[in-house]
């Protein structure tokens, strides 16, 4: 182009390899671009800018120019006779319905009847083809014209104007030969589904007649098709649908309980040991919602299992004993077993069952349940169940179950303690524990939205009903026994409701003797309530974990009894030494020291010793060397010693001490003299392992052998004292001098280069890529702002040209007016003067 | 003499309501000797005014150290004024002249009767212990001997011994605490197990420590919110259905 019109970028230094976009420039070309475009959009807007009516083209694809323009009449004509369609048959009302068969109106088929039925090529089916010839090929043979010419002369005229008219009959008529075809091609299936039919029949017929060595193969189905034929499918069929849920042998689920359990086990070691892992917290697999329904069968295997744990588990610890416990008891369980079966046999031939006896006693006894319950027979089963009642007890017979049939089989969940009370007020302990389950069951957390906060606060009810019995004057301990097990399904379901309503109790109580304490300076113990609390807490978490929201606060609160509660009564002694279980209990897993505990038992055996002993030992806290509390375990009574048989203490003492004769006292003290020697020989044996073992034990020893008048006691108590002495005695003195863990070193600082790939150079490449992203993304942002900025500009003074130009243009035009007026007025004038002038002349 | 309520009453207010305001305070020399002789409780009242006689008084007061250690008996850590006793005790132990072999009986000591104490009394000594050691570098033999007899037969400390530079205390190691490790309380097996690591530079706060209560500890306990409830998941089998449950043993339901 011209050299003139073309502008150079000029680049200061040439560099090989690079491309650069803008080396020419071409002003001109470039502005008249602009321009026409903003003749094609800024001018028009510009112009009609004071329109507010615009026009639109709505004819069908008129700016389509994809469509040809006949198509495009086709489609239009099309358009205008379907908007047409409708409006025609408004006022018809039966125009509408259309009876159908097969998809085609029943008018249609009625008229093309011969159609359809004639197969052969007669001349209307002729005519079609003839009519189609004659669409495409503007008509064909003569015959065919007359005809149509005869028929209808005036189509004739109007024939070359109809074109589209004659493509739509012929888009129609194809369309039924579909139809048509569609029709045969049914009736075919129906014929040959007729003739399957047929055949079926006929082959029964046949197969008896197959040859022999034909017959041999199907003569595992032909012979019976019935009975045997759906037997083995069905066999088949559930092969096939439930390969998983075969019948685990009992190895196997002794297994799998055993996995489960060491897993459980796993678990509370590393909670014990404080190890802090949030990521594999679990939960125990027995929450589900599913186990509690079936806890029957659960809970026997459970037992049984467990044996075999503890068995493994607990090694240091008498070994051989648990084992052989656990033996025994698995043979008790046998035997339990064993009569259960027995029983249920015996059941199920006088109901003239016939099954085989290796199905599980359990489903037969529900089975049976069922029956019975359907006949309603109750009082042959009330005699049953109070048999079973009385042979064992723990379990939740189903018998029991159909025994109380008179019990509603559902409950609501009851809202406020009263009606709690009420519910089960004046109910055995069996029917307590019925109604208990059949609330938990009706009221299921999946059964409806509110059912889980319901049942969290009967955990509630729960404990404070069995406070309450254990606080009444003669506490009713059998029935807390039984209501343990709810409370721990409850507990199951919901741990944090179940731990809260816990801790909630324990804090109340703490509260109770904080303030005592504060008001007296000394506080009693508390009652027999408390101490049952806590040994539910026992049960219901565990007690070996290095924290626990639930147990690290029963463990401060029972610290709290043993130091701060005065000794004054007998029964202040037992519940200490009750307490002094728990403790005993709550660590016997973890082997954790609790020094209450020793200062207790040693202030125990100093109560239990004759005044002014010469002292190598000194007692704490609750007890004093001096004062009232001394000798509240001495018995001197020769008689009483003498006729002393161990015994286990009855807990209602705690409540109420009867008034008994003062040899039934001394004999309660012995026990306790007994039970603390027990636990003097249970902490050694735990705290065998303890580095400064002698040390804790030492005062303890010091009292044993050089105090305690073992030759009075009787027999029984001394065979408890040298037991206790020898496991004291027993133990290796063991010193290894403390070495500090060592320290890891710690590395020296070190400033190593930072080294950064530089992939080119003379651009910027500090930060990392989302910094880069960033500045790339800021950069462009400035660079189309300053564009945008440029064509707004340029859009103004383009804008301001046009209006420049229209003024120029109105000025101009004014003036040309102007012009003209003046000069037909000067040329009027030159008229009118020149006439003056001829007048004159003239 | 005075009887021993009125004997506590004096000897509580003496130092801050007494002695500031008497001309010649030596002249409660007497009273307070003869107090801190009496032993108990009301020798560790007088500890208070002693100090104050012997810091500012220039009272010369032969075996105070050993006085103090004999003071150290198991009902230190049950006391009443057990924070006002280890306050003063801190003080009269934060001298870093003091021989190694005192602060090693008085470490030794207090240790040994930390295995009767309380839970809120361990929390409190065993910084206190910690604080003994970053003061008394030399004392940490006791937690850190790499090169000692690899078994002994017998702690050689001799708790019955009355003067401390007898005990033989240096020659010992703190099984003591290495046993309140195992501590049931967490806290108290956590503090415990500090000594197990070279102990950092600075010393631990323990003023906030020393009127330390139970009731506060179990309150900061059932306080804190659990994440989640370990369960226990032994079946229950009645109150004292569990395996070889000491309760079915020696109690009856009846």
């Amino acid at each position: 182009s011209n050299p003139f019109e073309v502008k150079v970028n000029r680049q200061k230094f040439d560099i090989l390899g690079r491309k650069t976009k803008n080396d020419v420039g071409l002003p001109g070309v470039s502005r008249s671009k602009a321009i026409k475009k903003r003749n094609q959009t800024l001018l028009k807007e510009y112009k009609e800018r004071e329109k507010t009516n615009v026009f639109k083209d709505k004819r069908f694809g008129e700016y389509n120019t994809k469509i040809t323009p006949e198509e495009k009449m086709i489609r239009r004509f099309a358009l205008e006779r379907q908007q047409n369609y409708g409006k025609k048959n408004i006022y018809n009302l039966n125009e509408d319905e259309e009876l159908t068969h097969y998809g085609q109106s029943l008018a249609e088929i009625e008229k093309l009847n011969d159609i359809v039925d004639s197969d052969s090529d007669t001349e209307e089916r002729g005519t079609l083809s003839a009519e189609l010839t004659a669409a495409h090929f503007g008509g064909g043979g003569g015959l065919l014209r007359k005809k149509v010419s005869s028929e209808q002369q005036d189509e004739e005229e109007e024939k070359p104007k109809s074109r589209k008219e004659l493509i739509e009959e012929m888009i129609a008529k194809s369309k039924q030969e579909k139809q048509e075809r569609q029709t045969r091609r049914e009736s075919a299936l129906e014929l040959t589904e007729k003739l399957d039919k047929d055949w079926k029949e006929i082959q029964t017929l046949i197969a008896r007649k197959t040859p022999k060595s034909e017959r041999k193969d199907k003569e595992v189905e032909k012979p019976k098709p019935d009975e045997y034929d759906m037997i083995v499918r069905e066999l088949g069929f559930e092969m096939k649908a439930k390969p998983s849920e075969r019948l685990k042998t009992e190895e196997e689920l002794a297994k799998e309980e055993q996995a489960r359990l060491q897993k459980l086990e796993a678990d509370r070691l590393r909670r014990m040991r404080g190890i802090n892992e949030q990521a594999n917290k679990k939960r125990p697999s027995h929450m589900s919602a599913d186990d509690l329904a079936d806890g029957f069968i659960l809970d026997k295997d459970d037992r049984r299992l467990l044996s075999y744990k503890d068995g493994k588990i607990n090694i240091e610890n008498e070994e051989e004993k648990e084992e052989e416990e656990g033996e025994e008891e698995e043979e008790e369980e046998g035997e339990e077993e064993d009569d259960n079966e027995e029983e249920s046999q015996e059941e199920s031939a006088g109901e003239d069952e016939e099954d085989d006896a290796a199905d599980s006693h359990s489903d037969l006894e529900s089975d049976l349940e069922s029956e019975e319950e359907a006949a309603g027979n109750k009082e042959g089963k009330k005699h049953k169940a109070n048999e079973n009642e009385s042979q064992n007890v723990e379990k939740l017979d189903p018998k029991s179950e159909a025994a109380k049939s008179e019990l509603p089989y559902t409950f609501a969940v009851p809202e406020s303690y009263e009606t709690f009370k009420s519910l089960l007020a004046g109910r055995t302990v069996e029917q307590q524990l019925v109604i208990l389950e059949r609330v938990q069951k009706c009221n299921h957390p999946s059964l409806a939205v509110g059912n889980k906060a319901k049942l969290e606060k009967l955990f509630g009810f729960l404990l404070e009903y069995i406070g309450e019995l254990a606080t009444l004057d003669l506490p009713e301990l059998r029935t807390i026994d039984k209501l343990v097990l709810p409370l721990y399904n409850l507990c199951q379901m919901f741990p944090e409701a179940a731990s809260d309503s816990i801790k909630f109790i324990l804090r109340d109580a703490a509260h109770d003797l904080e303030e005592v304490i504060e008001v007296k300076g000394r506080a009693a113990f508390p009652g027999l309530d408390t101490l049952i609390y806590l040994k539910i807490i026992s049960l219901l978490f565990p007690t070996s974990d290095f924290w626990h929201p639930v147990v690290t606060p029963a463990f401060m609160y029972m610290s709290q009894l043993l130091t701060k509660c005065r000794i004054t009564t007998l029964q202040d002694v037992i519940k200490g030494l009750f307490i002094c279980c728990l403790f005993l209990e709550y660590v016997s897993l973890s082997k954790r020291f609790v020094p209450e505990l020793i200062n207790f038992l040693l202030g125990v055996l100093h109560i239990s010793l004759p005044k002014n002993q010469a002292q190598g030992y000194t007692v704490v806290h609750p007890f004093t060397p001096v004062g009232k509390n001394l000798e509240l375990l001495f018995v001197c009574d020769k008689e009483d010693l003498k006729s002393w048989e161990k015994q286990n203490v009855p807990l209602s003492i705690v409540t109420r001490l009867k008034e008994t004769s003062k040899t039934e006292i001394n004999h309660i003290r012995l026990s306790c003299l007994a039970l603390c020697f027990d636990l003097i020989k249970k902490c050694a044996a735990l705290y065998e392992s303890l580095p400064s073992f002698h040390e804790i034990m030492h005062p303890v020893r010091i009292l044993l052998t050089q105090h305690v008048p073992v030759n009075e006691y009787p027999e029984k108590m001394q065979e408890w004292y040298h037991s206790a002495l020898k496991e004291l005695e027993n133990k290796v003195k063991h010193y290894t001098p403390l070495i500090c863990e060592k320290k890891k070193p710690v590395p020296l600082k070190q400033y190593t280069p930072k080294i950064v790939k530089v992939l080119e150079f003379g651009r910027k490449q500090a930060g990392s890529k989302k910094e880069q992203e960033r500045k790339q993304l800021i950069q462009r942002h400035k660079r189309e702002l300053k564009g945008a900025i440029r064509e707004i500009r340029k859009d103004n003074q383009y804008l301001a040209r046009m209006q420049l130009s229209e003024i120029m243009e109105r000025d101009s035009a004014r003036k040309r007016k102007v012009k003209e007026l003046l000069g037909s007025l000067a040329t009027q004038e030159g008229e009118w003067k020149a006439m003056k002038r001829k007048k004159w002349k003239s | 003499q005075l009887p021993t309520g009125l004997y506590k009453k004096v000897l509580v207010i003496l130092h801050d309501s007494v002695l500031p305001y008497m001309n010649e305070p030596t002249l409660m020399m007497d009273f307070l000797t003869v107090a801190y002789g009496i032993g108990g409780a009301i020798s560790l009242l007088a500890l208070n005014g002693l100090f104050i006689l012997i810091h500012q008084h220039n009272l010369e007061y032969p075996d105070f150290y050993k006085k103090l250690y004999s003071l150290l008996d198991p009902s230190i850590y049950h006391v009443k004024y057990r924070a006002r006793f280890f306050h003063l005790t801190d003080l009269f132990l934060s001298s870093s002249h003091l021989p190694a072999y005192l602060v090693a009986a008085f470490i030794k000591r207090l240790s040994r009767l930390a295995l009767t104490a309380p839970p809120e009394a361990l929390l409190m000594v065993i910084p206190f212990i910690c604080n003994l050691f970053r003061r008394h570098p030399a004392c940490r033999v006791l937690v850190h001997r790499p090169g000692g007899p690899a078994d002994m037969s017998e702690d050689p400390y001799v708790m019955e011994e009355e003067e401390p530079s007898e005990s033989r205390a240096l020659e010992s190691s703190l099984w003591e605490i290495q046993s309140l490790q195992n501590h049931y309380h967490p806290d108290v097996a956590k503090a415990a197990a500090v000594l197990n690591q070279s102990l950092s530079e600075m010393e631990d706060d323990i003023s906030g420590l020393l009127e330390l209560s139970v009731y506060e500890l179990f309150d900061k306990e059932v306080k804190k919110k659990a994440v989640d409830v370990p369960l226990e998941f032994e079946q229950v089998r009645g109150l004292f259905g569990k395996k070889n449950d000491i309760f079915a043993e020696h109690f009856s339901l009846d």
